[in-house]
């Protein structure tokens, strides 16, 4: 708050370029110095176990695929919207993709490829759907995506008679579900790709721009000549289809479809892009925060489980963190409409 | 400023506008000159916001011609208005209010660099650039969040937003109607200069006062007609209340007046 306001009646020649550098806003920041302070203190306590390779590893492939929905669920919450129906989508493209590849017949890597595509476009048709009702036919978010949440469910569950289904090639197990590329595993390397195309389309980009425009004051941006509607389309769809993604490296980790395994995956990206400084009301977030926001429960768990706390306490423990993040939000606003 | 020779920026030319049985605009003629205020009064539901909507493009007039440069053109679409160098700055300012000044200015007109990545430097250092051409030395950083500017700072970065895009007629829709005292000098000294730069404006307003204050010439609205056409500096604020309150309607063989 205080780099950019001020007395500058005798500013540098730009302030954008500052800006730039600042890419922590306010309460981003802190967050991500208690998830510093957590990583801290669990590798003091605990050095050989969690700062070990292994472990480090093992949370970053834990947060993977989370990481790529909770990317869309900023875009989304930024918009001032919210998409319930991500893990169901995420199962319901997992399931398609995995149809896709056993009727091609199960190996090599243009079948594989195949169900990467079919994943992703399962997820793209659901994001549209969703984006549609809410743009177009102004059903609020939150019915629309419950709607689809129950649906896209109910439809993985029609085709699979509700049972997982196997029969991933190994290509695909191999290299996207454990290969490694310089001792880093691909699904980390996917996450990471998606989030670093996230925080640069988000933050330096028009769509990110409008993103945050259509969020701020919709009518604001209708207005300044922002096609709001197709833009909140765009929104959804672009959610849908990193849904889609999640859903085949889901797959790939698994070597199976995993249809009761995603019920909370909604829940879990609110809370990361909540806690990462995201505003529930619109206009504001950032993707990095959102990695933040994803880290920490995965932190927590992981570390007490290493320290044999019950590792129900980590859901106690996000819960509380959860509710501060949005309380330090609401009092911020306030602060500012005082103004 | 004007030469009186060149035809208007803006003209309209019997201009009629309904909303069902409602008539909310019938037969209205005006003309806006470049380099001058003119003013556009009239009581509640006189037409003035049909009026300054349908210039907008938000909803096309049903009859009349409109002409620009003198040239008939068809106005049906915000971005018709917008092409023509035709800006409002409505009373909601409609500013976006998580986004910086430059962000907020440059919003669905962004310069980019390669890539699709934002221009920021060159927008911030135009947005700069107007506002000192416009002499709005009272916002400080152009990189504030706009959710922090007082009501007369927001009001002058809606007014720099409609003029940095080489617009020629500014419609300002009260723009001083939630302001205090010395913010709504800051607001008209502003018009009054948008004036001066050879802009044609259109100030819609309640308040006599102002209007006397900047307006070259008044134009009074009465139940969508126009009913009154005024040089500012030779009427009074009299002459202008009774057109407001009871100026005669050319109330055409057949036509019935809903009060809207």
């Amino acid at each position: 708050m205080s780099a950019a306001t001020g007395s500058d009646r005798t500013q540098p020649v730009t302030e954008s370029r500052a800006r730039r550098l600042r890419f922590l806003t306010d309460s981003t920041a802190l967050i991500f110095l208690v998830l510093l302070a957590l990583v801290a203190v669990f590798a003091l306590v605990r050095p050989d176990a969690f700062a070990s390779v292994n472990n480090v590893r093992n949370i970053f492939i834990g947060a993977a695929t989370l990481l790529v929905i909770a990317v869309g669920m900023t875009f989304v919450i930024v918009s001032a919207g919210i998409d319930l129906s991500v893990g169901s989508v995420l199962v319901f493209s997992s399931v398609i993709s995995i149809k896709v590849m056993t009727a091609l017949g199960n190996q090599g890597w243009p079948v594989a490829i195949a169900g990467v595509a079919a994943g992703m476009a399962a997820g793209l048709a659901w994001g549209l759907l969703n984006g549609v009702l809410i743009a177009k036919a102004r059903i609020p978010a939150l019915i629309v995506t419950l709607g689809t949440l129950g649906a896209a469910l109910g439809l993985a569950q029609i085709i699979t008679g509700g049972v997982n289904l196997r029969g991933v090639p190994v290509e695909l197990t191999e290299a996207l579900g454990f290969g490694r590329v310089a001792g880093i595993p691909w699904l980390v390397v996917v996450a990471a790709v998606v989030t670093a195309i996230g925080i640069v389309v988000l933050r330096f980009t028009r769509f990110g721009r409008y993103t945050y425009a259509v969020g701020s004051n919709p009518e604001a941006a209708r207005r300044a000549g922002v096609k709001v509607e197709r833009h909140l389309i765009k929104v959804y769809a672009l959610t849908g289809m990193l849904s889609g993604l999640a859903g085949v490296m889901s797959l790939a980790r698994f070597s199976s479809t995993n249809i009761g395994g995603h019920l909370t995956d909604n829940l879990q990206a609110i809370a990361a892009v909540v806690i990462g400084g995201t505003s529930l009301f619109g206009g504001i977030g950032t993707v990095f925060g959102t990695v933040v926001g994803v880290f920490i429960p995965s932190v927590l768990q992981n570390g007490f489980v290493i320290l044999r706390v019950q590792p129900f306490w980590q859901e106690v423990a996000v819960g509380v963190v959860l509710i501060a993040a949005v309380y330090i939000d609401q009092i911020k606003r306030r602060a500012r409409e005082r103004l | 400023m004007a030469v009186a020779a060149d035809p208007p920026i803006l003209a309209l030319r019997g201009v009629s506008k309904r909303f069902g049985a409602v008539r909310a605009l019938t037969r209205v003629d005006l003309d806006l000159q470049a380099g001058e205020v003119v003013a556009l009064v009239g009581d509640n539901g006189a037409g003035k916001s049909t009026l300054i909507k349908s210039v907008a493009g938000i909803h096309p007039f049903d009859e009349g011609e409109v002409r620009f440069d003198g040239e008939p053109v068809r106005i049906t679409h915000p971005k018709d208005a917008a092409d023509l160098g035709i800006e409002v700055v409505y009373q909601d300012l409609a500013l976006a209010d998580n986004l910086d000044v430059v962000q907020n200015m440059y919003l669905g007109r962004e310069r980019h660099k390669a890539l699709g990545v934002l221009d920021e430097e060159s927008m911030e250092r135009s947005a700069r650039e107007t506002m000192t051409a416009l002499a709005v030395t009272t916002l400080g950083s152009v990189r504030q969040v706009v959710a922090g500017l007082s009501g007369g700072q927001r009001q002058s970065v809606a007014v720099a937003k409609a003029v940095m895009w080489n617009s020629r007629v500014v419609i300002l829709d009260e723009p001083t109607a939630a302001l205090g005292v010395a913010q709504t000098h800051q607001v008209l000294q502003l018009v009054r200069r948008l004036g001066d730069r050879g802009l044609a404006v259109l100030l819609v307003s309640h308040n006599l006062h102002d209007v006397f204050e900047v307006a070259d010439r008044i134009a009074v609205l009465r139940l969508g007609q126009k009913v009154a056409d005024l040089r500012a500096d030779a009427t009074s604020q009299q002459e202008v209340v009774e057109a407001i309150t009871a100026g005669e309607l050319a109330d055409a063989a057949g036509t019935e007046v809903d009060a809207s």
